[in-house]
């Protein structure tokens, strides 16, 4: 009886890793095409690219020290300041191309730490469904209950303005998305022929959940990370605005315009510019993540 | 209907106390020690300390302060504020009114604007008009609320005079109160208004694809009637629902946009209290602010419940 069961697992699992992986990369591509076809994803895509670029280049970039003072203050755009400067006589565009980095730092390692967990949560609740499921969910729900820029302003003012501080205040805010999109993937999944098979192999919990679930509940957090990636961006710059982010000299988009407001009847620059490149970085990724859901949701493909 | 309803009141329970809990933590989460910050420089002072920790009952274990702050909780007390001395819900209360307004405000702006738009674009679908809506939105999507209010101030207040660039002033039904909401209740409906819009328009295109509506054409109805009396209905229910759960995004944006616009309200109170180091009143506009936000979301969710009639008939 053991025999039969142990070898057709054996024939037929590479059959199906090397039939999954055909079929991914196909997506790959296709989503890639797709992307490609989409003008204003690809946009999107371009900014992302660009401010990224800026971020990592920052000291190549930028023409000045982003904390370097000077006796021209608030000036207008000239030929020595390109932007104008600030309050202190600060290189606006060097400052906001050092904010880049501050702003993508933040909200990079926020997303892949809230991702990371959130979807292992969700994972584990939604495959094991039962005690775990409602443990795991429930204190979910508690966070969700939280007005998001709230919760986030709560831990920053409970732990301090470090920059470790505000990265955990932001990843325990998005944790709980990633938990509910991974959960009601898996549940979806959990019930599909390949993974009961899977199981009826005798493969492990985790190795279900790992290789078989996970790489199908790609698409929905992809988006997922896009779109969250653009609101981090907009909640890092509004922590930062309250005098709650990133604490000068540093550069930080939200910082600088809190600063800027101040002097907003002297010179407009420093309200726009830093302005300008939150405005541009976060449309880059929603655009994005447009341009991935429409073209990962095939209801949408065929209308479009 | 009463059964969904009945399971959904009791499924806010759970939900309070862990933001009852969490609220409570958050406090204990300071790095050193509550009174280490207050007393500051007096601090090493052994005796003032011990009379310090007595008076907040920082000397008993973690559950036993949990219990005397929840139970004072159950009563409505939520302490007092350590800069005034008043109590924590006098403080809330007294500028509760402002924040609420702001924020009623800002919800008409947001949906005066996006309702019409999106009918307008989902019914000129790939017109000029669609195109412009749906640019739009994602250009509000993307727009720090609080740099457009900087904006709005740049262009209404510095260029051309019309409007005061912040302040409040007590209610009163007069322009010279409505002057100091004009500002801020736009920025903060606007920015709502773009997630409003893409879902009033992606709901209402969904909803006049159906069969039903195709009857109603074919049996000879006028378009507009086809649209108030079939599709809109229907395409209205999820919309709700947006809007609820934007009342947690209109909650947080209310502290940065008064701060923008220095309307004294309870988003102002909360960054007071937090640069004041002012503990009690932190947690406690917190809680306050959480179970208003849990409060929003479970009346949205009865309304839905009444307005979708697959759940009212059930």
């Amino acid at each position: 009886m053991t025999t039969p069961t142990m070898t057709i697992p054996t024939q037929r699992k590479p059959l199906r890793l090397k039939r999954m992986r055909k079929r991914s990369a196909q997506a790959e591509r296709s989503l890639f095409r797709i992307l490609l076809r989409d003008k204003v994803g690809l946009a999107g895509g371009l900014i992302v690219v660009v401010v990224a670029l800026a971020a990592v280049l920052a000291p190549l970039v930028a023409p000045y020290d982003p904390t370097a003072m000077s006796e021209w203050r608030l000036s207008s755009p000239n030929s020595v300041f390109l932007l104008g400067s600030d309050e202190a006589g600060r290189d606006l565009l060097s400052r906001s191309i050092y904010g880049a980095r501050t702003s993508l730092t933040v909200s990079i390692t926020v997303i892949a730490c809230a991702a990371i967990i959130g979807v292992t949560l969700g994972l584990l609740a939604g495959y094991y469904r039962g005690l775990v499921d409602n443990i795991i969910m429930r204190f979910m729900d508690v966070l969700f209950a939280f007005p998001t820029l709230l919760l986030a302003l709560a831990v920053v003012a409970a732990l301090g303005t470090a920059i470790e501080n505000l990265i955990l205040a932001l990843v325990i805010v998005f944790i709980p998305t990633f938990a509910r999109i991974a959960r009601s993937a898996a549940i979806t999944l959990a019930q599909e022929p390949f993974v009961e098979s899977a199981r009826a192999i005798g493969a492990r919990d985790s190795y279900i959940v790992f290789r078989y679930i996970l790489p199908n509940a790609l698409a929905p957090i992809a988006v997922q990370v896009t779109i969250s990636l653009a609101y981090a961006i907009l909640v890092e710059a509004s922590l930062g605005y309250l005098g709650l982010g990133v604490q000068p000299p540093a550069a930080s988009w939200g910082a600088m315009l809190a600063s800027g407001k101040a002097f907003v009847e002297i010179s407009i620059w420093p309200s726009l510019v830093p302005g300008v490149c939150i405005f541009i970085t976060v449309l880059g990724f929603n655009l994005l993540g447009d341009a991935l859901r429409d073209s990962l949701d095939p209801r949408l493909r065929s209308q479009a | 209907m009463l059964r969904a309803i009945g399971e959904r009141l009791l499924s806010v329970i759970p939900v309070l106390l862990g933001i009852s809990i969490i609220s409570f933590f958050l406090v204990r989460l300071i790095p050193g020690d509550v009174v280490s910050s207050i007393l500051g420089q007096d601090f090493g002072d052994p005796e003032l300390e011990a009379q310090m920790r007595a008076y907040f009952g920082l000397d008993q274990p973690v559950w036993q302060q949990f219990t005397v702050w929840f139970s004072a909780l159950l009563q409505g007390d939520l302490g007092t504020s350590m800069r005034t001395g008043r109590p924590v819900t006098t403080e809330i209360f007294e500028l509760f009114p402002a924040t609420l307004e702001l924020a009623l405000a800002a919800l008409i702006v947001s949906i005066a604007i996006s309702i019409p738009l999106g009918v307008l674009s989902a019914t000129r679908r790939n017109g000029p008009l669609d195109s412009v809506g749906r640019i739009g939105s994602l250009a509000g999507l993307s727009l720090p609320n609080f740099w457009l209010g900087i904006l709005l101030v740049l262009v209404f207040s510095v260029q051309l005079g019309w409007l005061p660039s912040g302040g409040s002033s007590p209610f009163a039904p007069t322009w010279g109160h409505f002057q100091y909401l004009v500002l801020p209740a736009v920025t903060l409906g606007a920015s709502l208004a773009a997630i409003t819009f893409r879902m009033t328009r992606s709901s209402l295109l969904e909803v006049l694809g159906e069969d039903y509506v195709r009857t109603a054409r074919s049996k000879g109805l006028r378009e507009g009637t086809v649209l108030t009396r079939h599709a809109l209905r229907n395409a209205l229910i999820p919309v709700v629902t947006v809007i609820g759960i934007q009342a947690g995004a209109l909650l947080g944006g209310t502290v940065v946009i008064e701060q923008v616009f220095s309307w004294n309200g309870i988003g102002s109170l909360v960054i007071r209290a937090i640069s004041q180091r002012d503990y009690p009143l932190v947690q406690g506009a917190i809680l306050f602010l959480a179970v208003f936000y849990v409060v929003v979301n479970l009346v949205v969710d009865i309304l839905y419940i009444y307005l979708n009639p697959r759940l009212r008939h059930k």
